[in-house]
């Protein structure tokens, strides 16, 4: 793989930071971030891409009061608990 | 870290049978994911709000259907996937697309000079700004790859899930969760990029 893969490398990142690629296709990957640095700030924000929309995803509250309508609507308001 | 919880074990015999308790500690172990899920699809607090009833509705006239192959996590989850696509579908038939999605060239999205963005601090990275353009890049998916994202990659569900809840092979999920997490990275690399050039500037 040489500098004009980069484009290439693209189909397989996705794949890439999940671990979910094989050995010998992975290897070469790894080679080709040795010597690039633009492929590398691609994989590592695409990483950070995912991290961050997990992070932010996680400070989403349900609001009590979409709880306690869920539990009005489905009947089930004698189970409801604060 | 993903949105799922841990797995819980309930009777399916007793939720078959009608069993309200069983069923309250069912919408107790599944309204937060079921809630966020809808909320990332649509956007919409109140939109998510009614996919949320809807789904424990549905699922509580159905769970005799309820075959047991697969976790009930996977069935809540596709009843829910499946009334989110639905509402897309009224509410914006013009940009809905499920099967034959509108896939834009990614590496078009990419600045001749890629900016190391992740230097910015975290405040900046999680702003309410930044968050308003995380969601906004979301909506901006077409809605085959938006539901992809968020089942994989907020909710945490494995690729094999994924599939279950959307009746695709694990090829077609990774194919679409590929385009979705390039086209989300190339969006925030533009916008954290513009933050990063004014901060030097």
């Amino acid at each position: 793989m040489d500098q004009q893969s980069c484009r290439q490398l693209l189909a397989w990142l996705s794949e890439y930071v999940d671990g979910e690629l094989e050995t010998k296709l992975c290897a070469e990957i790894d080679r080709h971030l040795m010597e690039c640095e633009n492929c590398r700030i691609v994989i590592d924000s695409l990483e950070k891409t995912i991290y961050l929309y997990q992070s932010v995803s996680q400070r989403d509250e349900v609001p009590t009061e979409v709880r306690e309508r869920l539990f009005q609507r489905l009947k089930l308001d004698e189970f409801f608990e604060e | 870290m993903s949105d799922r919880k841990p797995k819980e074990a309930f009777s399916l015999e007793l939720l078959r049978s009608g069993e309200r308790a069983e069923f309250a500690r069912l919408v107790e172990t599944y309204y937060e994911m079921i809630y966020r899920l809808a909320l990332k699809m649509l956007n919409d607090p109140q939109d998510a709000e009614d996919i949320l009833q809807e789904t424990f509705t549905k699922a509580y006239q159905h769970i005799q259907n309820f075959d047991g192959r697969a976790e009930l996590s996977t069935w809540l989850y596709r009843i829910a996937t499946n009334e989110a696509l639905m509402h897309l579908r009224r509410k914006r038939p013009q940009t809905f697309s499920i099967e034959s999605p509108d896939y834009a060239d990614e590496t078009a999205q990419e600045p001749h000079q890629i900016l190391d963005w992740r230097s910015l601090p975290e405040e900046e990275l999680m702003s309410a700004e930044a968050r308003t353009h995380m969601d906004a890049a979301i909506q901006n998916l077409p809605s085959s790859l938006r539901v992809v994202f968020v089942l994989r990659d907020i909710q945490g569900l494995s690729t094999r899930e994924v599939g279950e809840v959307l009746d695709l092979t694990e090829t077609a999920v990774k194919t679409r969760l590929s385009r979705a997490r390039l086209r989300l990275r190339a969006e925030l690399s533009s916008y954290y990029s513009e933050r990063l050039e004014a901060g030097r500037r």
